[in-house]
């Protein structure tokens, strides 16, 4: 009886920190076995690189936690970065355009998914796969299939520092707490869980399971539009091709932090981790001198092993 | 043949069962019975190889086994039937019975005409004449569950294990599974079986075990047990009034209904509620009772006829409506539309409710926090916290979870579908007392209920059901379950 007391709490414990210690073994290691790993240059830097994942993590969990997926991300990216610097030539609009026309192309993109999947009735792996290639094709066009080059300065500037921290993490960071605290203490963050969790009994208990979606697929698009101007900004060019396959870097991350892909589970704090969990990894390999080829089958070991754990724990 | 023996199972440090130990015999009918919570369906996924036991040994043919799996378990002859049946919706009834047993030509390609000959073969062995091209998705819960005996049958189970096979069923249904219960005994089988209805078990059961709170009370022929007797056992104490005489006197028409139809569910369906009344919507399965009373709330939209809550005309189109209009629902079926098995009871109970608990948008987590201890102490829930996933407690703790839920809402009009559905008999007492003390505060409550007693006692006026229209209403002071029945069945 007491035995299994313990063994519970354990199995709690791991449940609950097993990514976090994971994290802190890793970053253990990294240090004693690298000199560059532990500098406060390398960290911003992995934080500089984790924060454009880390925003779009944040918003798929959205979508993820009511169980469906968004594959659009990547194109979406490329799309919002495109649109935002057509915008953003010297001398033509102020600042608030650029950065506006490039958040709302995301919330639409978003949005037109969730109307697909609510009114429309398709599956979202169908519609948001979709929405890939179309934002992609649109990218395309729009760009005339080039970069769009020639971007002010005050738009760069936002992939700079401010102060000693870079501005793309700070947003990661002021993106995350505003979507903890939503998902946490909000009305609709609740319900964003229960249509996750049960879409009849949510209905059945008075919740608008068309608004709840058609909110996270909003928000889930609004944030890409963020991390496709951030992008923007930080490679100084829209690039039609940008963001590949980003929508996979960033499903991982949030399925590694716990979150369920039937939905009804999940948290922000998981997701953080999981994004920092996959930086941290690709800034060992590198540090250590692994061929980008190995890191890739690593990263995809990484990411079937995390989940398997997380399976087993919860099944047993 | 099969034995527990001394049989234990703990989860998350509440222990459950406690070496319990019971024989099973060929040719027997042994009925496991007990509150929801007892450890009966615990015991019987321990027999299955779904658990694993804590301690304790399972002797099977006089020798010690250890089923790793519901397969290992399955290839020695012990089949288990769920509660909730798990057959492949889109193949067809004699590849659900067959399936990873088809017979095979020489090409290892399915033999199609031999496939449905075995599969009508086990069916005959259980007298029934079921169609075995027919999807099983087109098939009632009663037809399911003959197949997944039949099932059984086909791997050569000696043992058939059923947790609460009637649960679900009408009582015509109810006949048909007993005929093959008798022809599983006469095969020589061991049927285990639990149930929470009386009246089964001593038309079924050759022996009785009876669980309280995951201890073996007593194993007895069935014939030792009188109904009192039994109850006794499984509160641990004289359940002499489970129904509450109707205090209440109804008052004046709240919620009138008028030629609501919505083919080819019902149709021309006109009654009235008032405040303080409970009324009884009693008929077979399928006659459409659960799709009027979803109407009312919101969840079917009917297609015409008006609904009316103090002579204002509502229109419902979601829940949402029927709440903000004062109309509050328990679903029938718990699992799918009721509970949220991931969440919290504290978040489970409040969701209905949560504006009231909410400044603005925010959650008031305080005010949350209270709402919940306050109504797990009115309502007797039995769980470890606010916190507990609501998924860990027993039917009959979550059906209160729910009432809780509608009732924080404080509706004028309660609709309770099938609300003791699958819950033990404590349980079932505490909601009957709740109808009644919620009727007296002036609640008016529309009961649907399979459950003939529950309607003839707890109700002021039964209206009845057949085919989707309305065909009679009686007083339950001057009926009896016959004439309800007569109304009910088809013509």
């Amino acid at each position: 009886m007491n035995a299994a007391r313990t063994l519970h709490l354990d199995r709690n414990f791991l449940n609950r920190y097993g990514i976090l210690i994971a994290l802190v073994a890793l970053a253990g290691v990294l240090s004693v076995t690298t000199d560059s790993f532990a500098t406060a240059s390398n960290l911003t830097n992995v934080a500089r690189q984790v924060s454009i994942n880390g925003i779009l993590a944040v918003g798929v969990t959205f979508v993820l936690l009511t169980g469906g997926v968004d594959l659009s991300l990547g194109s979406v990216v490329a799309l919002s970065g495109v649109v935002c610097a057509l915008y953003a030539h010297p001398g033509e609009y102020p600042l608030a355009v650029p950065l506006s026309m490039g958040l709302i192309t995301g919330a639409l993109c978003g949005l037109l998914n969730g109307v697909l999947v609510t009114r429309g009735g398709i599956a979202p792996f169908i519609v948001t796969l979709g929405m890939m290639t179309m934002a992609r094709g649109l990218a395309l066009i729009f760009s005339g299939g080039k970069p769009v080059a020639d971007m002010t300065p005050a738009l760069t500037n936002l992939a700079g520092d401010w102060g000693p921290l870079p501005i793309p993490v700070l947003c990661f960071a002021f993106v995350a707490l505003l979507a903890w605290l939503f998902l946490g203490r909000f009305r609709l963050g609740r319900h964003l869980y229960a249509v996750g969790g049960n879409e009849q009994a949510a209905r059945a208990a008075g919740v608008s399971v068309t608004k709840v979606k058609l909110f996270a697929y909003g928000i889930c698009g609004l944030l890409t539009g963020l991390a496709g101007v951030v992008l923007a900004a930080r490679i100084t060019t829209g690039q039609p091709n940008a963001g590949q396959a980003y929508e996979l870097d960033a499903i991982a991350a949030v399925v590694i932090g716990g979150t369920s892909l039937s939905g009804g589970v999940g948290s922000i704090r998981g997701t953080i981790l999981g994004v920092l969990l996959i930086g941290i990894i690709n800034n060992g390999l590198d540090l250590q001198g692994v061929s980008s080829y190995y890191q890739a089958v690593i990263k995809g070991l990484i990411i079937v092993g995390a989940v398997w754990l997380d399976r087993r724990q919860s099944r047993s | 043949m099969l034995r527990a023996c001394q049989l234990t199972k703990t989860f998350g440090g509440l222990s459950v069962l406690q070496e319990v130990s019971i024989d099973f015999h060929p040719g027997e009918v042994h009925a496991l019975m007990g509150e929801n919570g007892a450890g009966k369906s615990t015991l019987m996924k321990m027999l299955a190889g779904l658990y694993q036991p804590d301690a304790g040994i399972i002797e099977w043919r006089g020798q010690s086994v250890r089923f790793a799996s519901p397969n290992a378990a399955l290839s020695q002859g012990i089949a288990m039937v769920h509660q909730e049946l798990l057959p492949i919706p889109d193949l067809n009834v004699a590849e659900n019975l067959l399936l990873g047993m088809e017979p095979v030509n020489a090409l290892g390609w399915v033999d199609r005409a031999e496939l449905h000959t075995q599969a009508r073969k086990w069916l005959k062995e259980l007298n029934t004449d079921l169609d075995t091209s027919l999807p099983m998705r087109s098939l009632s819960v009663a037809q399911m569950q003959v197949v997944e005996i039949a099932k059984a049958l086909a791997r050569q189970a000696d043992v058939i294990l059923m947790d609460e096979p009637t649960a679900a069923l009408s009582d015509h249904e109810v006949s048909a599974l007993f005929k093959a219960i008798t022809t599983l005994r006469q095969r020589g089988v061991a049927v285990v079986y639990t149930t929470h209805k009386m009246d089964e078990v001593f038309r079924l059961a050759d022996r009785i075990s009876v669980l309280r709170d995951g201890q073996l009370v007593c194993t007895k022929a069935a014939i030792e047990f009188t109904p009192t007797s039994l109850i006794a056992h499984m509160v641990g104490r004289e359940l002499s009034q489970v129904f509450p005489p109707v205090t209440s006197t109804p008052g004046e028409v709240v919620l009138a209904v008028e030629q609501l139809t919505c083919a080819p569910a019902y149709r021309n369906i006109s009654f009235t509620l008032r405040r303080g009344e409970v009324l009884g919507l009693a008929g077979l399965m399928g006659a459409g009772r659960t799709e009027v009373v979803s109407a009312l709330y919101g969840l079917q939209p009917a297609d015409s006829g008006t609904i009316r809550l103090h002579g204002k005309p509502l229109v419902l189109t979601s829940p949402a409506d029927g709440l903000a209009a004062g109309i509050g629902m328990i679903t029938e079926d718990r699992k799918g539309s009721g509970i949220i098995p991931a969440m919290s009871v504290q978040h489970n109970l409040t969701l209905s409710a949560l504006r009231q608990y909410c400044r603005g948008a925010v959650i008031d987590t305080s005010a949350e926090k209270a709402v919940t201890q306050q109504a797990t102490a009115d309502f007797a829930i039995k769980a470890s916290g606010p916190t507990q996933v609501i998924n860990e407690l027993s039917g009959g703790n979550q059906q209160k979870v729910l009432l809780a839920r509608a009732l924080l809402a404080t509706p004028e009009v309660l609709i309770l579908d099938e609300p003791t559905r699958g819950i033990d008999i404590g349980a079932k007492a505490e909601i009957y007392a709740l109808i009644g003390r919620l009727s007296a505060q002036g609640t008016a409550v529309l009961l649907v209920s399979s459950e003939l007693p529950e309607i003839l006692s707890l109700t002021h006026r039964i209206l009845v059901l057949r085919q989707g229209e309305h065909s009679a209403e009686l007083d339950p002071r001057q009926t009896n379950q016959e004439e309800i029945l007569r109304h009910a069945m088809p013509q």
